[in-house]
């Protein structure tokens, strides 16, 4: 740990870090965590972010129930997830103390604002003895500041009234962490400004606020030392910091442009997937059409609609919306229409955890409907693969005239990361026809992937009938032949069999043989890469691979999984891909999961590669 | 639809399919579609630019034997895919078929939001008071106390009046006809679809299966004068053998006055105006029905001037569009807070 002196006090080098954010939903800790988060990128380091909010809109004061957290790490190297324990707890009240403190790590540091901590609020917090006064925290640095009383002392003169003088309070707590890890204000000032353009007294009060916490950081004898985190080493080119529903708007709006298609998005507002509705609802310009529907069944069969009209046609879920859509999905598969269903999988079942990660729809996406219905899954692996998958799926559902379901989940989905931008001459465009010729034209006709033509209403001469009758093969009758319905099933299980040829074989990080394989899929990336750069630092030798396609898998899978004699699946559910494996496979795959509304912690994918390989993780 | 173009040449045989046509003999639904059929060619509409939308029932077969675009779709629906298709293609005609199962009970969330959207749709409900399709049970139309296989002692449920209902969702075009009344069916259907805007079409509609005769009383030449008022724009609510009947309003109560008994005259009674902004009169007819002792309105309820849905979207891509110009993908991908890595 390199130290060097600044204004006195030294500052400790580190390769990385992560900082909790906590305080009542209505204390702006998501923004501090943002801010902070952006500012940190705009420094160089790579970061990955977790926003953990309670579902209600502002939970009572000071309850447990109601603390809004904001994690974050970043740092140099080896930064996948938004860490397991964090290094610094900012705690705004004694309810965010005693929800975060359990997962600090020992000799943590804590910031809290001792204003918060009266005998109401540890009443609330279900605290018997005041923690900044018994002897509880001594296992961690404890930095008890008045945070309120400073705050309103520095905000005396903008014209506030008291309630907004207090709300400021957050960004006095964000001024101290840019000084502790020695940080610019600059970004933070720069989007004060603009954000509260012609706002003269709220400007004067967010920028007092921060810089009394920066400046209380530099002018007391309480903190010993602060700390700079070395900066990554990022691949050259433009970057933003991105989360994985803003990924997937833009990512559906290239697939619009790559297409050549109109976009029509049909969507019901559902924690955590609204995002993607809020951003393409502000992207007219693009001719896109957003529908908030009157329900998530109006959402899909509306998209339906407008694909059958010739538009690139999406609806956007999350886990009880893909249940009720689940009929209209079928239909869409009968009808052989391209649509893409984008489902940000949250804890379930039923309401379950609206505002909690999961990855338990893996088995719905692919069977959760009536009769033999295979609909192509994919999924999105971080925030910043939201972009690139949700082009995939528009792609797959354009060329094989199929039902794509798109896999995020609420983690990358409200997750950050930073993203290096791609060019748009990086994408191939889409080669999509749309039948005109009405020689010899019929509505089940098959090309060579199998796909049915894309006759649109208006076209002179190409008048027919879908539905969700099965249909004849090439002539599109309705038909109850015993034969053709036989036919029809295997055809449209081919047509995602077929799909193998255009997607990309899986590649394997680490050696293409060996003793253990750690496969998973969609939002763990993260978590199993830090887990397996972990293990290979603590000497063991481990693979490790990620799913972005699971149906159809691709073409090598079988191939790679047989070269190893143990896969470990680590999954955010109760081994819902390990089923799929054992299925296609007959592979005896390991399974490691956990069901707790959060991501995979590293440290214990990393035990696991341990224990399986028979060694000690030390 | 901006400009009617010349389909002169279009003929009632080429909207007709090659599927053979499969509802019962004596359905009221051949009626409908034979009206269609011949009202079609005279919207002046390109024949590629209609499009059936469907649920599931025996009314929702109708795409399949209509030549134009169509889709059988899924119990409920039909007004929701309708929307997208007419939201994202604005250019076509789209027509719903549908049924009081379909509309009124699967569907009902879907239709009042169509209303209320007013998005330029045709919905044609084919009430029939009864499920057909699955052989007999009663339906959100049904009257209390009917008897089927699915209520053996009597439903205990209320019906819905869906002129009621679509007037209340606020469609902007809100009609009732006869399946037995061609001319007047094939009127209301032209009506229907020259209107701009969510356009709700009641056909009363037999079953001569599960619930033959539902109707009887309307289409009677016996005593359809008697119970049939037909609403005409700026006419008098006039009805009887005779037309020496009418309708006055007591309160918020119509109640028919006889104009022969000295005391009233023709000065007394309701003029329709079916452009009335307020639904609140058009509302009092439609519950007419409900009541032994009036006679059934049938004829154009409502229809008013209002901005459709889509309309609105597409003028709202204009401004914006306007306002920011066209979006460039390239731009949009390097917007915001970005920063360079060396």
């Amino acid at each position: 740990m390199a130290q060097e002196e600044k204004n006195g006090k030294p500052i400790e080098q580190l390769n990385d870090v992560t900082v909790m954010f906590a305080g009542d939903s209505g204390d702006g800790m998501q923004l501090t965590g943002t801010q902070f988060s952006d500012t940190t990128a705009f420094l160089g380091n790579d970061l990955s972010t977790l926003p953990d909010y309670p579902s209600e809109i502002r939970a009572p004061l000071g309850t447990l129930y109601g603390v809004s957290g904001f994690q974050l790490h970043f740092g140099a190297t080896n930064v996948h997830t938004p860490g397991d324990n964090p290094d610094v707890l900012v705690a705004m009240n004694p309810a965010a103390l005693k929800v975060n403190v359990k997962n600090l790590k020992p000799r943590g540091i804590i910031i809290c604002n001792s204003d918060a901590f009266d005998a109401k609020n540890l009443k609330l917090a279900k605290y018997e003895s005041n923690p900044l006064e018994d002897d509880s925290l001594s296992g961690y640095k404890l930095f008890p500041v008045p945070i309120t009383s400073l705050t309103v002392a520095a905000l005396k003169d903008c014209g506030l009234k008291p309630k907004e003088v207090t709300r400021s309070k957050n960004f006095f707590a964000l001024g101290l962490m840019y000084w502790l890890f020695n940080e610019p204000l600059e970004p933070t000032l720069e989007w004060v400004k603009t954000k509260f353009k012609n706002k003269e007294s709220v400007i004067c009060g967010n920028e007092k606020a921060l810089k009394s916490g920066y400046y209380y950081g530099e002018n007391t004898q309480l903190f010993a030392s602060r700390y700079k985190i070395a900066k990554a080493k990022l691949p050259k080119g433009t970057y933003k910091s991105i989360s994985g529903n803003e990924a997937t708007a833009i990512g559906l709006i290239a697939a619009s442009k790559l297409s050549k298609l109109p976009l029509f998005l049909g969507s019901y507002p559902i924690t955590p997937a609204t995002d993607i509705l809020h951003h393409l609802s502000k992207y007219k310009n693009f001719g896109v059409k957003t529908l908030q529907a009157e329900d998530e069944i109006a959402g899909i069969t509306s998209a339906i609609g407008a694909s059958f009209g010739g538009s690139l046609a999406i609806t956007t879920t999350s886990g009880p919306g893909l249940a009720l859509k689940t009929e209209a999905t079928g239909l869409a598969l009968m009808l052989e229409l391209p649509l893409v269903i984008v489902n940000v999988q949250r804890g379930g079942p039923s309401t379950g955890l609206p505002t909690k990660t999961e990855q338990s729809d893996l088995l719905q996406a692919m069977y959760g409907r009536s009769g033999e219905s295979p609909v192509a899954v994919v999924a999105a692996t971080s925030p910043s693969d939201c972009f690139y998958m949700a082009i995939e799926a528009s792609r797959l559902a354009l060329k094989y005239m199929v039902p794509v379901i798109l896999l995020t989940d609420g983690y990358i989905a409200n997750g950050a990361e930073p993203w290096r931008i791609p060019h748009v001459n990086e994408f191939k465009e889409f080669e999509v026809t749309q039948r005109t010729d009405s020689e010899g034209f019929q509505p089940y006709d098959r090309d060579e992937n199998l796909a049915r033509p894309w006759a649109i209403p208006g076209t002179p001469g190409l008048e027919h009938r879908l539905g969700g009758l099965e249909k004849a093969n090439i002539t599109g009758a309705v038909s109850h032949d015993p034969e053709n319905h036989h036919l029809m099933t295997e055809i449209r299980a081919q047509k995602i069999e077929n799909m193998q040829n255009s997607i990309p074989d899986l590649e394997v990080d680490g050696d293409s043989e060996g003793k253990v394989l750690v496969i998973g899929w969609g939002g763990t990336k993260g978590s199993i890469t830090e887990a397996v750069n972990d293990a290979r630092k603590k000497g063991m030798k481990v693979s490790r691979a990620q799913l972005q396609y699971i149906n159809p898998f691709p073409k090598n899978l079988g191939d790679v999984l047989s070269k190893f004699d143990n896969v470990i699946v680590p999954e955010n559910n109760m081994g819902q891909l390990a089923k799929i494996l054992r299925d296609k496979f007959l592979v005896p795959v390991i399974q490691f999961n956990k069901m707790r509304g959060l991501p995979l912690k590293t440290f214990e994918i990393t035990e696991k590669i341990a224990e399986v390989l028979g060694g000690k993780n030390d | 639809m901006t400009n009617k173009i010349d389909t002169t040449e279009l003929k009632p045989k080429d909207f007709q399919s090659d599927q053979d046509v499969r509802w019962c003999p004596g359905c009221g639904d051949y009626s409908v579609l034979s009206s269609v059929q011949k009202v079609f060619p005279k919207l002046g509409i390109k024949k590629e630019d209609f499009v059936w939308i469907a649920g599931i029932g025996c009314s929702s077969r109708f795409p399949y034997y209509m030549d134009t675009y169509g889709m059988h779709g899924i119990h409920g629906r039909a007004p929701a895919i309708a929307t997208g298709l007419k939201v994202a293609r604005p250019d076509l005609s789209v027509w719903v078929s549908t049924g009081d199962g379909d509309l009124m009970s699967i569907g009902g969330n879907h239709f009042i939001h169509a209303c209320r959207k007013n998005i330029d749709l045709k919905l044609i409900l084919f009430n029939n008071q009864i499920y057909g399709l699955t052989k007999g049970q009663y339906s959100p139309t049904s009257e209390k106390g009917k008897v089927t296989k699915s209520s053996p002692y009597g439903s205990v449920d209320y019906p819905f009046n869906p002129t009621s209902l679509a007037l209340g969702a606020e469609a902007t075009f809100v009609a009732r006809t006869l399946d037995r009344d061609v001319k007047h069916l094939q009127e209301m259907l032209l009506r229907a679809g020259e209107h701009k805007g969510t356009a709700f079409l009641e056909v009363y509609q037999n079953c001569v299966i599960f619930n033959d005769g539902a109707y009887t009383d309307y289409t009677d030449k016996e005593t359809k004068a008697e119970t049939i008022i037909k609403l005409e724009q700026g006419e008098p609510l006039l009805f009887g053998k005779n037309f020496d009947k009418g309708i006055k309003i007591d309160g918020f109560n119509p109640v028919v006055v006889d104009l022969n008994d000295g005391v009233h005259s023709i000065e007394d009674l309701l003029v329709h105006d079916e452009h009335d902004e307020s639904p609140v009169r058009s509302f009092i007819y439609s519950h007419m029905t409900d009541h032994p002792e009036l006679p059934t309105p049938i004829g154009v309820f409502r229809q008013i001037k209002r901005e459709t849905y889509d309309e609105a979207v597409t003028r709202q891509i204009e401004a914006v569009t306007d306002k920011k110009g066209e979006g460039d993908l390239e731009s949009l991908l390097f917007s915001g807070n970005t920063w360079e890595v060396e």
